[in-house]
C-alpha cells in the first residue's frame, strides 16, 4: 500500500483540521502531566502546514513530507516539533523510493522519533502509538481501534521520558499528550484510507 | 486570567520589540526572529568564543536579560514556556561566531537538548565548532534512568555568568566546556511555590495550593514537586532548603555562592528576608559564602515563590561572578 500525492495532502490536511479543533483538549492532557502547551504548539504547527501548502503546493509525496516537517520545527518548538519534524523528514527522504510500502515509511517515522528522542516504546511517549500502528500496518490489520487501543494504553504506563517523567508514579492514570496529537495523525490516515476501500 | 498582553500569539515577538526598544545600546533583535544578539561596540572589536543560550519564554530576566559584554553573546527566545525552534538557535550561532567557534549553555529539558542538538548539525554543516553545556542544578528531580533527568532552573543563571566572564577573557571553546561542566555539577538548585505560574495560552494556574499550603522541590515551569506542606516561617523555609542542598554535598570546606531567586510573583522584600535567614543559618554552619545575590534572575511568569541555589566555587570562579557586566538583567 502507498499513499499517491493527494491522498497523502488529505491526510496531513485531516490532521491540521484535527489538530485545530482539540487545540484545548491537548492542551489540558499537557496540564495534567506536563506544562499545559501541547494544544497551542500543535495549532501553531498546523497553521503553518496549511500556509506551506498555500505558498507552494507539494509537487511530490516526498515534497509534502518535507514541508509538513520544516513546519513543524519551526514553528511547533518544545520537544514535538523536533520529533515530528525528524519522523516527517525521514519519510520524506525514505518516500523518493518509489517502492517503498506505507507500513515501512511508518516504521522510518517511528524510527526517525526513537533517535532524536533516544526513546523507546512503553516510556509514555508518542512512541507508543507510533510503533504499534506501525506493526499494525505490517500486519495488514490497521484501523481506529488499533488507533485507539495504542493510545489508551498510555494512560496507565509511568512516564520515564520527556516532562512528565518528572512526576513518576504520578504520570499514571492520563493519556500522554504527545500519543494524543499522534493517534489524530493516524485516525486522519484511516479516514483517507477509509475512502478508498 | 488578568495579563498585560495583546493577541496571546503575539506576546514573544511583541515582549522581544519591547526589550530591544528600550536597550538598542546594548543588544539588536536577530532579522526574522526571536532572538537578541550584542549591540554593543566591544562585541565587533573584542574577538571571543560565542555563548549562545535560549529557551522557553516566561523565565526573564533569563535569558536575553544576561546578554552583554561578560555574559551572553545572544539569546534565543522561545514561545512561552517552549524550546526555541533549531532554526532561530541557528541564526544566533551564526550571528556570534566570530572564527573561535561557539558555546551552546541549555537547560535539560527534552525539548531545549533536541532543538539545541539539530541546530548544532546544522551549524557544524557549515564547519562552525560547536560545543554544547547542559545545566540540571535542580536536586529536586531524581537523577535516574527512569526520568529525563534533573531540571536546569535558576544555577543556569551563575553559570551563564561564570562562562561568559571566562569567555570574554579569551578562554577557548574546549576549555569553556569543561568549566562550564564543572561549574554545573557544583551548583545545586530547590524551589518553592506559593501560588503556581499562568501561562498565557492556559489562561489558569497551572496547579492548585490552598492560602496555608506551599509545595517543595517545584520546576520553573510549572512541574509539581516532591511535596506538599503547611506555609512556615521564612527561617524555617530557609533551613528546610539548605539541609537539602548541603547534603549534595561532600565537602563544605572552601568558598560557596548562593542565589536566592524569586519565581516573578514574590516581591523583593520577602526575597530579603529570605536571604536574611540563609545568610545567617549558612554563618552558623560554618560555610564560607564568597558571593551572594537576590533577585528575579530566572522567573517561572506569575508564579509567586523562591528558589535557593548554593554553588561550591574556587576564588577564580567567585571573581568571575562579581565581575561587573553590561546586561539588563544581571
Amino acid at each position: 500500500m502507498k499513499l499517491e500525492l493527494n491522498e497523502a495532502q488529505k491526510w496531513i490536511e485531516l490532521f491540521v483540521e484535527k489538530l485545530e479543533a482539540n487545540k484545548s483538549e491537548l492542551n489540558e492532557l499537557d496540564t495534567a502531566i506536563g506544562d499545559g502547551d501541547h494544544g497551542t504548539n500543535m495549532d501553531r504547527g498546523a497553521k503553518a502546514i496549511t500556509e506551506s501548502f498555500a505558498k507552494k503546493a507539494p509537487e511530490n509525496v516526498s515534497d509534502l513530507y518535507k514541508a509538513t516537517a520544516f513546519a513543524m520545527i519551526q514553528k511547533v518548538g518544545g520537544a514535538s516539533g523536533p520529533l515530528y519534524g525528524t519522523a516527517f523528514l525521514d519519510m520524506s527522504k525514505a518516500v523518493k523510493s518509489e517502492n517503498i510500502e506505507l507500513a515501512d515509511l511508518i516504521q522510518i517515522g517511528a524510527d526517525g522519533i526513537k533517535r532524536r528522542g533516544e526513546s523507546d516504546i512503553k516510556m509514555k511517549t508518542m512512541i507508543d502509538v507510533w510503533q504499534p500502528i506501525a506493526d499494525a500496518m505490517k500486519q495488514d490489520n490497521f484501523d481506529k481501534s488499533v488507533v485507539e487501543d495504542a493510545l489508551d494504553s498510555t494512560k496507565d504506563m509511568v512516564a520515564t521520558k520527556g516532562r512528565a517523567s518528572y512526576l513518576e508514579e504520578k504520570s499514571k492514570g492520563h493519556l500522554d499528550p504527545g500519543s494524543q496529537s499522534s493517534a489524530y495523525l493516524f485516525e486522519s490516515l484511516v479516514d483517507v484510507l477509509g475512502e478508498n476501500s | 486570567m488578568k495579563k498585560i498582553i495583546n493577541n496571546v500569539e503575539d506576546i514573544v515577538p511583541e515582549m522581544i520589540s519591547g526589550l530591544v526598544k528600550t536597550n538598542s545600546d546594548l543588544v539588536k533583535q536577530i532579522e526574522d526572529t526571536t532572538a537578541v544578539v550584542r549591540n554593543d561596540k566591544k562585541f565587533s572589536e573584542n574577538k571571543q568564543v560565542g555563548v549562545v543560550s535560549g529557551g522557553g519564554s516566561g523565565h526573564e530576566p533569563l535569558h536575553a536579560g544576561f546578554v552583554g559584554d561578560g555574559m551572553l553573546s545572544a539569546a534565543v527566545a522561545g514561545e512561552v514556556f517552549t524550546s526555541p525552534t533549531p532554526d532561530q538557535i541557528y541564526e544566533a550561532i551564526n550571528a556570534v561566531d566570530q572564527g573561535l567557534g561557539v558555546l551552546l549553555i541549555v537547560k535539560n529539558y527534552s525539548g531545549d537538548v533536541m532543538n539545541f542538538d539539530m541546530a548544532k548539525e546544522m551549524a557544524e554543516a557549515d564547519d562552525i565548532k560547536i560545543a554544547t553545556i547542559v545545566v540540571d542544578d535542580d536536586i529536586s528531580v531524581k537523577n535516574s534512568e527512569f526520568t529525563q533527568g534533573k531540571r536546569g532552573v535558576a544555577g543556569t543563571a551563575l553559570v551563564e555568568k561564570i562562562v561568559g566572564a571566562a569567555a570574554r577573557s579569551g578562554m577557548n571553546l574546549d576549555d569553556l566546556a569543561k568549566l562550564g561542566q564543572s561549574v554545573i555539577d557544583n551548583t545545586k538548585t530547590i524551589g518553592i511555590a506559593l501560588h503556581a505560574a499562568t501561562v498565557p495560552a492556559v489562561g489558569h494556574p497551572g496547579f492548585e495550593l490552598k492560602d496555608d499550603e506551599i509545595e517543595y522541590g517545584i520546576g520553573i515551569h510549572n512541574e509539581r514537586g516532591y511535596s506538599v506542606e503547611k506555609i512556615q516561617h521564612a527561617k524555617e523555609l530557609a533551613h528546610e532548603l539548605i539541609e537539602k542542598i548541603m547534603k549534595e554535598f561532600d565537602d563544605k570546606s572552601g568558598k560557596f555562592a548562593v542565589l536566592i531567586n524569586g519565581m516573578g510573583g514574590t516581591p523583593l522584600m520577602e526575597q530579603y528576608i529570605f536571604a536574611n535567614n540563609v545568610l545567617d543559618e549558612l554563618q552558623s554552619d560554618g560555610i564560607d559564602v564568597g558571593f551572594s545575590k537576590v533577585g528575579n534572575l530566572v522567573t517561572s511568569l506569575d508564579m509567586q515563590g523562591i528558589s535557593l541555589t548554593i554553588m561550591k566555587a574556587d576564588d577564580d570562579w567567585i571573581s568571575k561572578l562579581k565581575e561587573p557586566v553590561t546586561t539588563i538583567g544581571w
